[in-house]
């Protein structure tokens, strides 16, 4: 469920120049914002009586390898159990510099979204209180998820026996 | 062909040399321990304790074939134990990754020999449809391996009859394993 065309009206009149675009999604209301806004623009809709966003159901983040000039886009879902309704946040950042601010502060729910989002795509949530890898092991080197990640490269922990060294025991 | 020392009058008359170019001497000592062996094997092979190292959906099938319906306990395997250090039948039953792999190959090592391992499910055994940066592509690269069992998941009927190849197996098995290099992964 989208939210009403008047909070969508009011969204936009209150981040007019934050708010690089906006439309409507088959199933809800997206909005594709600058990263200085984004905490700004999550507060708000976190404590505006009418949006009222209650949770931050996903965080991820979609890798426009050679497809697009700004690679990386992080994606955030909120949702309202009061009203019932649902946003979609779309912030791009640039490969160079891949910092986004950490939501953590507003919704503490955020901290594994966005060590899974630092995980895979390597995408540094700034003010993040524990920005440590919380899938794959510490060893690991690279974020398997970006499109340039060799694509049959592994990272064993321990030494591999090859076929031919395979031995049946008698 | 066996000789015995009974038998002078074969003796006297073949030459002695040529009687024992391709002929096997059992003694009576060898005889005892292939008898001994044989009670080892029979009775391992029927009291299998198992230790399900279940990381997948695969362990619901196992838990089918150690239901009632199925009754893994048929065939002597009625134990499963929760500790590796207690049982000699590792059934690696799952999708291993590569940050598990080091658990899977301390659990083996706690495992006292005699030891089996068998491979339950396409995962585990080849990395099934998992083929990336996280899957270990068939445990039989990281511990070695006595039995596959194919399928996704199997059926408990597979499973009743991967049991019975190790069974097979065990009662074929010689006393001199023991004494074979042991398994390295260091």
């Amino acid at each position: 469920m989208t939210i009403s065309e008047d909070e969508v009206k009011k969204v936009r009149e209150r981040f007019e120049s934050d708010i690089i675009s906006s439309y409507q999604d088959k199933d809800m209301v997206v909005f594709i914002l600058k990263k200085e806004a984004l905490l700004r623009f999550v507060q708000f809709i976190k404590e505006d009586p009418d949006i009222k966003m209650e949770q931050v159901t996903d965080i991820t983040a979609v890798d426009w390898y050679q497809k697009r000039d700004v690679r990386f886009e992080v994606v955030y879902h909120f949702y309202s159990y009061t009203k019932n309704h649902r946003i979609r946040v779309k912030v791009p950042v640039e490969e160079q510099d891949p910092k986004v601010p950490s939501i953590t502060g507003l919704f503490s729910g955020a901290n594994w979204f966005e060590r899974e989002c630092w995980d895979m795509y390597g995408i540094v949530f700034v003010n993040h209180p524990d920005l440590r890898r919380i899938l794959l092991y510490p060893e690991f080197v690279g974020h398997p998820l970006r499109k340039d990640y060799p694509i049959d490269k592994r990272q064993p922990l321990v030494k591999l026996i090859k076929p031919e060294e395979r031995r049946e025991r008698p | 062909m066996s000789i015995r020392e009974g038998d002078s009058n074969l003796r006297s008359n073949m030459g002695e040399e040529e009687l024992l170019k391709d002929v096997v001497i059992t003694s009576r000592l060898d005889e005892s321990i292939s008898f001994f062996e044989k009670v080892l094997n029979w009775s391992r092979k029927y009291s299998l304790f198992q230790y399900p190292f279940a990381t997948a959906c695969c362990a619901m099938e196992y838990m089918t074939t150690m239901g009632p319906r199925y009754d893994l306990g048929r065939f002597g395997a009625e134990v499963p134990r929760f500790s590796p250090r207690q049982s000699d039948l590792l059934w690696v039953v799952g999708t291993i990754s590569h940050k598990l792999a080091p658990v899977l190959v301390r659990v083996y090592e706690q495992m006292c020999e005699p030891k089996w391992v068998i491979s339950y499910g396409v995962c585990a055994s080849s990395g099934g449809f998992y083929n990336n940066y996280a899957t270990v592509q068939g445990i039989d690269s990281i511990i070695p391996v006595d039995v596959y069992i194919p399928g996704c998941p199997p059926r408990p009927e597979q499973v009743l009859d991967a049991l019975i190849l190790l069974q097979e197996k065990i009662d074929r098995s010689k006393a001199e394993w023991r004494f074979s290099k042991k398994y390295d992964n260091k």
